[in-house]
């Protein structure tokens, strides 16, 4: 027991906390909390712990949380960083209904986080960036007046200059974009190879909100004629065609001539990708493809091959005089000469289609060439403080959530391991459940949020034989209007890792699709979609394998925040 | 809350290793953690790492390493915090931390990891309580002297009288029971703040911070009240006014817990009882809106003739401050384009000094007086591989790698947002003789103060 200040204080926390009796009985719980809260002399240690143990704590009205609030009130203006933290994030917590009361809280932390922000230490540095990113999610337009505190210094460490520009790219509003961008701008010819590439992705990011400026600036550094900067901004440049169809044209303009300056892998892929598809508006296509022709057989990369063979076909269909005899050598080469069985496959495959006639090539080839709403699906929408509450100032945001997830997983693999043998206990799932799934089953047995499995392999048969088998658990009824269009929803569904099994085709009446999706645990969830002839009224019906209704009211809203995602974008 | 807490020296040598919970693994976990370091990707943060089960916390404190490990999800907060206040009290108790000092007390350090810290869980870091507890005496490596006139550095003054603490004079231990009269009853006072300036190719300052501390170090027995008193027109926040003219603004301030603020509304003093040891009275932060011009401003000119690679840089630095101040130590730090090995120099006085390393230009000058200004003119030849097209000699855009010129100075009794400690008198001393020396002094030095060429 830390040492917190007195013997009563803590005897008074024992008995509170420790004492089953006590527990057992709300008001003398309550009574001894209340006691806990109101003690003066407790250091910053004692502080931090007595708010790491109030967490545990929840409180019966709204009247005593707001008196807890108030007595908690002073934590927040200490000098002790850590208790400052601890405050804020059990104010997040038991104010978990009110969110205005949370966003008060934030505003009231800012000062203190950006002091730290700034601080002489480092580490300090560090772990306050994360959080102030933790924070943007909720509230993007948090910090935007104090973008300038995130500008880069020249001798800081390179983590620490990543994490600022993450910061900056997330907190750009209309007011700010000017001075950021250019910041943004100095930072991409810096020294360092990889801090230069970190800010042209930013610029990239800040592009789909800001395009044409963010555009022009890139177009510029295509002009440095540098290597490190041509590949990342061409990589950019690829994104933010697809993501944003209306800076095509520019971008159009900007390639010519940098096709010299790239060496690397990722950078010819994106280029060659461009040239294929825009390659109708780009007068030098041809020639530049020509080029990587003449190469290829001392291309080492083989995506490279496989990239160049798509664009070439592409290009062949709307420039056909000028594509049609390096196509030839180009299949020869990839067909006859090529070790790679990834390319060569392809190169075959090419070639049986030209086979088969310039109108099953177009068909296959003539793929949509640029997808908005994928950045809609892709960028995460604000999340709400609740989903993160729990997290703050702990370690999981100074790793990031990959990270964290990746320990996370590591951590249960550990402790589970041993335990259960891998044959058993699957064989109600089947013998669809691949060996990495395993892991992740045993590992999950604990968590209560839902956590869908990518790889389940529902076959069609066995998805009807186990839907035949079961009831329904849930259905309901959602506004709707107009047609679905299957591929977006197919996509989105993917997104979150629930399967199609089958999709009726676009104006079918009645329009109905069959979904199906595995929990970490086994646990079959297998969903009809019904769209009524009047187009008015989307009918769900959900079967579960297992009866776990806190899991089905996850996998609920999931699939209804999905579907209502794709009905907002058309309405 | 932590399982074990070594301190390695800057080449990874473990000095200290304590595990409070034995939960997870052994002495081996410090080596282990020196490999993870070093071989960490460079855009992974190393302040926190995970190995095995377990979470390596670490802080960089004086060229050591002191380290925490947690198999527990923490706050990052709490623990940077204590990891800072170890480092602190190790540095208090042993007179400074450095390799030299930690391997000549590792009894005594491993005394206070004891009271500080039970079965990892943190019982106090208050010297105060501390001191009744710790019975090893630190261990000095040559006696203090006043004689010891060597460079003036943190906690050294000059007083009214113009006497010279030298460096050395706080950096003894502090709670020694030593009991030679002379050498105790001090207490040192510094104003630091610190410049972060970012000023743009046209010369506009885009961001100017200055983050200040009042640091006071004392060697008084504790129960010695200290009242500190500061500027009368001090103002904190935008809409405050106090006196007559501009006044002295700071934008945010916050104090130690330990002080008492209640004649701060009215006069601007500060009461406390300190500790014995270091302490931060005071933090203050002010942005944008400088009493004062800033310090330096620098007109590069820059010839470039990309025919001949020829790159002529003529840097002129004027100092901004009032005539009678001066900065010391200051380093210009200009990076140069890729492939320049030689340069050619004329610079405007001889105790300058300039030199190629490491693909920058350090210009350095010892001392600037305040009105004044210096120039240098650099000579170099730039490969032809890099920039933009055109031909002939461009003075509109510069070589890429031609980098933003940093500034490294030391302003001594300057301070940019104008505060200063008008007294600080102690009002009340429980051993009752000796008058102590009061140490006070005003220091500004940059942080970052970056000119874009």
């Amino acid at each position: 027991m830390p040492y917190l200040g007195s013997e009563d204080v803590v005897k008074e926390l024992k008995k509170a906390l420790c004492n089953p009796h006590v527990q057992a009985d709300r008001l003398r719980y309550r009574n001894a909390i209340q006691r806990v809260i109101r003690m003066s002399k407790l250091d910053q240690w004692g502080q931090a712990e007595v708010l790491t143990f109030l967490l545990r704590y929840q409180p019966r009205s709204e009247e005593e949380l707001f008196d807890i609030l108030n007595l908690l009130d002073s934590f927040l203006k200490s000098s002790s960083p850590g208790v400052v933290i601890g405050a804020t994030k059990l104010f997040l917590i038991l104010a978990k209904k009110f969110p205005h009361v949370q966003t008060d809280v934030l505003m009231r932390v800012k000062g203190p986080l950006l002091a730290a922000c700034s601080s002489e230490s480092r580490e300090l540095c560090f772990v306050a960036l994360c959080h102030v990113r933790q924070i943007l999610h909720s509230l993007p337009g948090h910090f935007s007046s104090h973008y300038k505190k995130f500008f880069c210094s020249y001798w800081e460490p390179h983590y620490i200059k990543l994490q600022k520009v993450e910061v900056l790219c997330e907190l750009v509003n209309d007011e700010n974009v000017q001075q950021v961008l250019e910041e943004l701008r100095g930072y991409c010819t810096d020294v360092s190879v990889d801090f230069a590439q970190a800010a042209i992705f930013a610029i990239g990011g800040i592009a789909r909100t800001y395009t044409d400026q963010c555009v022009q600036i890139l177009t510029e550094l295509l002009g440095l004629r540098q290597e490190h900067i041509t590949t990342v901004v061409v990589q950019t440049f690829r994104d933010l065609v697809w993501l944003c169809p209306q800076c095509t044209e520019a971008v159009c303009q900007a390639l010519p001539g940098c096709e010299e300056n790239i060496q690397d892998s990722e950078g010819k892929q994106a280029l060659i990708w461009l040239l294929g598809v825009h390659g109708d508006r780009i007068s030098n296509a041809p020639y530049v493809l020509e080029d990587f022709v003449e190469n290829v057989k001392s291309e080492t990369f083989p995506a490279v091959k496989m990239e160049l063979l798509t664009a070439l076909l592409r290009l062949f269909l709307s420039r056909p005089a000028e594509c049609q005899d390096m196509l030839g050598r180009l299949l020869y080469y990839c067909i006859e000469e090529e070790k790679d069985m990834a390319v060569r496959d392809r190169g075959l495959f090419y070639y049986r289609l030209l086979l088969l006639g310039i109108d099953e090539v177009k068909r296959i080839l003539c793929s949509p060439k640029s997808d908005p709403s994928l950045g809609l699906l892709e960028d995460q929408p604000e999340r709400p403080v609740n989903s993160w509450a729990s997290d703050f100032n702990t370690l999981a945001p100074v790793y990031g959530k990959a990270r964290w997830a990746t320990i996370f997983k590591h951590q249960g693999t550990e402790h589970c391991g041993p335990k259960l043998p891998h044959t058993a206990s699957l064989a109600t799932s089947g013998h669809l459940i691949s060996e990495e799934n395993k892991e992740r089953v045993q590992e999950l047995q604990d968590s209560e949020a839902l956590m869908l499995v990518p790889s389940c392999q529902l076959t069609a048969e066995y998805f009807e034989k186990t839907w035949l088998s079961l009831e329904v658990a849930h259905q309901q009824v959602l506004p709707w209007q107009g047609e679905v269009h299957p591929d977006t929803l197919q996509m989105a569904l993917q997104v979150v890792n629930i399967q199609t099994i089958a999709m009726s085709r676009v104006g079918a009446q009645p329009w109905k699709a069959y979904l199906g999706a595995q929990d970490g645990a086994g646990c079959l969830f297998l969903t009809e979609l019904l769209l009524e002839p009047e187009n008015s009224k989307l009918q769900i019906s959900v079967k579960q394998s297992e009866k776990r209704t806190e899991i089905l009211s996850s996998f609920i809203s999931v699939l209804e925040t999905v579907i209502g995602t794709i009905g907002d974008m058309k309405s | 809350m932590i399982s074990q807490f070594f301190i390695l020296s800057s080449k990874g040598d473990p000095l200290i290793y304590k595990d409070f919970r034995g939960d997870s693994g052994g002495r081996d976990v410090a080596e282990l953690f020196y490999r993870k370091l070093t071989g960490l990707p460079g855009d992974e943060s190393p302040v926190v790492m995970y190995h095995e089960d377990r979470h390596f916390i670490h802080i960089r404190h004086s060229g050591l390493y002191l380290v925490a490990t947690t198999s527990e999800n923490v706050s990052p907060f709490s623990l940077l915090e204590l990891l800072s206040r170890l480092a602190t009290l190790l540095g208090d108790y042993c007179g400074s931390l450095s390799e030299g000092t930690i391997s000549r007390n590792v009894a005594l350090v491993y005394e206070l990891l004891d009271e500080v810290l039970d079965y990892g869980y943190v019982q106090t870091t208050s010297t105060e309580m501390l001191r009744n507890f710790i019975q090893t005496e630190a261990v000095v490596s040559k006696p203090f002297s006043l004689f010891d006139l060597s460079s003036v550095g943190l906690f050294g003054a000059e007083t009214q009288q113009s006497k010279v603490a030298p460096s050395s004079a706080a950096s003894r231990p502090v709670l020694s029971s030593r009991s030679d009269q002379s050498q105790k009853n001090e207490v040192f006072l510094d104003v630091v703040e610190r410049l972060s300036v970012l000023i743009a190719s046209n010369g506009s300052p885009l961001k100017v911070d200055v983050q200040g501390e009042l640091r006071l170090k004392s060697f008084l027995p504790s129960g010695s009240e200290m009242r500190i008193g500061l500027t009368e027109e001090f103002c904190v926040g935008k809409s405050e006014l106090r006196g007559y003219g501009p006044g002295i603004r700071v934008d945010e301030v916050s104090f130690h817990s330990s002080v008492n603020l209640d004649e701060f509304e009215s006069h601007r003093i500060l009461r406390l009882q300190p500790p014995q040891g270091e302490l931060t009275v005071m933090r203050y932060q002010l942005s944008d809106d400088l009493p004062s011009p800033l310090p330096f401003r620098l007109f590069p000119s820059v010839q470039w003739d990309q025919g001949s690679g020829r790159l002529q840089i003529y840097l002129k630095l004027r100092c901004d401050l009032p005539p009678k101040s001066q900065a010391v130590n200051i380093r210009l730090h200009l990076p140069l384009p890729r492939g320049v090995v030689s340069l050619s120099q004329e610079l405007s006085s001889p105790e300058q000094k300039a030199e190629l390393g490491e693909g920058a230009l350090h210009w350095d000058l010892p001392r600037i007086q305040g009105g004044s200004q210096l120039s240098g003119l650099f000579q170099m030849d730039v490969p032809s591989s890099l920039g933009a097209s055109g031909h002939g000699p461009s003075t509109s855009s510069p070589p890429l790698g031609l980098g933003p010129a940093s500034l490294s100075f030391e302003l001594p009794r300057h301070t940019c947002s104008g505060l200063q400690v008008r007294f600080l008198r102690l009002t009340f001393r429980p051993s009752g003789n000796a008058n102590p020396h009061k140490w006070v002094r005003h220091l500004s030095h940059s942080d970052a103060y970056v000119i874009r060429i």
